[in-house]
């Protein structure tokens, strides 16, 4: 009975809050659609034009994509072109917008998929070792490196990273993705390309010197990305364990002879998980900025270098699709954390707003 | 509600809020005498434009002339970063400042009329936080075409819902006090009732958290600039100094620090500035948050 009456409960959460989602995602389009209307019909028309000889038939164009119809005729034109999976042409890199994404989504991948998780249990592990030793030494050194990393300009800590360790000790870790040699060989016939991310291609390969020349590459843009992010999780993981400590079951844990260890790990730390997971979300949005200015300062091939390179030669269907790729990435990531909140924790189900 | 005084003694107390403190004093000191410590050449036009000394690519060492170097293209880093302090000073100052004033007025609205109102304008916060806020700023400052003031104006686009969503939430709290009822009882009109009695007793989280966003928004300047979407070439601002830096991190074979100075010097202000601020907000943070300081 009680069973049947949570997942009733839960399946109405999930609908609430599915339902939450179309008038978001509606109003990301509406705000990039917005920013798209500050451009002349001439220039929106560059959307559409994949080759300069095109500009001689601009007026038709204009007239074929409707771009002097009212702004809601324009606005389901458009919306109706990025369902069919046409963002536009991303001249930058002479490329449909769809591709280009596609195309440079695995190596901005490689990134994430080494820095996540350095970022979430390095954070966690030492905001936790902190408030476990809260006033020793251990807390007032992790406390200062997270003030610090937390002021530190990506860009800048990238570049000193790259002086130090690519200048003074020549060439060891290097920018880019991976080296001239490395380059030739990833795209030559002896070597399939599965997935698109070198490192795991390598493995599928069996090579080990291209496996070896990609970690190299990858060695200071994660480090970039994770430093500044760590700093963040570290500081909101030593608060919500420190509140966690001091709750009346950590009291009856301590007083039935539980062992200090036992006590932080098992009944501390995972209640002061749930605040965390909470800003999973926000985790992920600190990710894409830092990729756009790590994949700049590297010049690591990845989306958010093209998104540099897009924004800086004034390319405005690639930098206005990359914010509507990554808006509702964003919106979706959140939804999915919802969800697992509410899973975790049944008051947020239960209590709607008042959890 | 908690006392001015009760705070700053609590700061008072914390070694490291002196230090930040201590930071942003110095770096107060520098902007306000600015044209003194690096005097602008005769007949300068703009006293933001960091004055050349020709223009050979190649950035030179300290000396006595210029005693941080000079980037490439011959800009003088020593008044460079002088005078960017002052750059951001005006860019943190002005963006949050406008950003309080809409997020003020926005959350009022939202938190003491309630119901439609309140759901309109939180619908808008959602789409506006729908984004990653460097990346929306991003795709705004191109559309604005980029500069300095299209920087300030993305960073304000980004930053008020926040604010909106903060204050709203403090009203609600205050509304159902009995001293509001009271002046609504005595027909007082909703604008006296929020100005004289909401406001000032739920204004001040938001004030504080604004006061310390100052850092954060300008690293999110800097980066801008830094991505080359910001200030004009030569203006006397962080970020592109250090994207002045770019093609010269590593110096000649032999000599790989050569040029060690054009990234090092600028990136140590923006450090220092930015964790002035973070110190400040780490003690607030400390003292606002009783359950933490009691143990």
């Amino acid at each position: 009975m009680q069973l049947w009456g949570f997942a009733l409960e839960f399946r109405a959460y999930i609908i609430r809050r599915l339902a939450l989602v179309v008038p978001v995602l509606f109003g990301v389009s509406l705000l990039v659609f917005a920013l798209l209307q500050m451009f002349s019909p001439v220039e929106r028309a560059a959307l559409y034009v994949t080759d300069p000889k095109q500009f001689a038939n601009i007026t038709e164009i204009i007239e074929k994509y409707g771009l002097n119809d009212p702004l809601w005729v324009q606005y389901g034109n458009w919306i109706s072109q990025i369902f069919h999976g046409n963002l536009g042409w991303s001249k930058v890199v002479s490329l449909p917008v769809t591709d280009a994404i596609l195309n440079f989504l695995p190596a901005t991948l490689e990134l994430a998929i080494f820095a996540t998780p350095l970022i979430i249990l390095g954070g966690i592990f030492l905001g936790s070792k902190a408030a476990a030793h809260k006033d020793k030494a251990v807390d007032h050194i992790t406390r200062a490196g997270a003030i610090m990393g937390w002021s530190l300009p990506t860009f800048w800590l990238g570049l000193m990273l790259l002086m130090i360790f690519y200048g003074f000790f020549s060439g060891l870790f290097p920018p880019e993705r991976l080296s001239t040699a490395m380059n030739i060989v990833v795209h030559s016939e002896a070597f399939t390309q599965y997935t698109g991310l070198h490192f795991l291609d390598a493995i599928l390969n069996g090579n080990w010197q291209v496996l070896g020349d990609s970690l190299r590459h990858l060695f200071l843009p994660v480090i970039t990305l994770t430093v500044v992010q760590l700093a963040f999780i570290m500081r909101l993981m030593r608060s919500s364990m420190l509140e966690s400590l001091g709750k009346g079951y950590i009291l009856t844990a301590r007083a039935k002879g539980l062992d200090e260890n036992t006590v932080v790990s098992k009944h501390a730390r995972r209640n002061a998980l749930i605040p965390v997971l909470t800003i999973a979300g926000y985790i992920f949005a600190l990710l894409v900025n830092g990729v756009v200015i790590t994949e700049t300062i590297f010049n690591y091939k990845g989306l958010g270098w093209w998104a540099w390179q897009s924004a800086i030669h004034l390319d405005i269907p690639s930098v206005l699709a990359f914010a509507l790729f990554n808006g509702i990435l964003f919106v979706l990531t959140n939804l999915v954390v919802d969800l697992l909140y509410a899973k975790i924790d049944p008051r947020v189900r239960l209590g709607g707003q008042a959890a | 509600m908690m006392g001015l005084r009760f705070v700053l003694y609590q700061l008072k107390k914390n070694p490291l809020s002196i230090i930040g403190v201590a930071i942003l004093i110095t770096f107060i000191i520098i902007a306000i005498l600015a044209p003194f410590i690096a005097p602008p050449p005769e007949g300068h036009y703009d006293r933001y434009m960091i004055p050349r000394d020709g223009f050979s690519p190649t950035p030179q060492p300290p000396s006595e002339e210029h005693i941080f170097g000079t980037t490439e293209g011959q800009y003088d880093i020593f008044y460079g970063v002088i005078w960017g302090t002052r750059s951001a000073f005006q860019v943190g100052l002005i963006v949050i400042g406008v950003v309080l004033v809409i997020g003020i007025l926005l959350g009022s609205l939202s938190g003491y009329f309630g119901g439609i109102i309140d759901e309109i304008i939180m619908r808008i916060t959602d789409i506006f936080l729908a984004f990653p806020a460097l990346i929306l700023a991003m795709a705004i400052t191109v559309a604005l075409g980029p500069s300095l003031k299209s920087v300030m104006l993305a960073l304000i686009t980004v930053s008020w819902p926040p604010y909106a969503r903060l204050i709203r939430g403090d009203i609600l709290v205050v509304r159902e006090e009995d001293y509001v009822e009271a002046s609504r009882g005595i027909g007082s009109s909703h604008l006296r009732i929020i100005t004289r009695h909401i406001l000032p007793n739920s204004i001040y989280p938001t004030l504080i958290m604004a006061s310390l966003d100052i850092g954060a928004v300008v690293l999110a300047a800097a980066a801008l600039s830094f991505l080359g979407l910001g200030a004009p070439e030569g203006y006397a601002d962080w970020g592109q100094m250090i994207n002045f830096s770019r093609n010269w991190i590593v110096g000649p074979p032999g000599d790989p620090l050569a040029y060690w100075y054009t990234v090092t010097i600028p990136g140590i202000f923006i450090f220092l500035f930015v964790m002035g601020w973070n110190l400040l907000g780490d003690s607030f943070r400390d003292i606002l948050d009783p359950r933490l300081a009691r143990r």
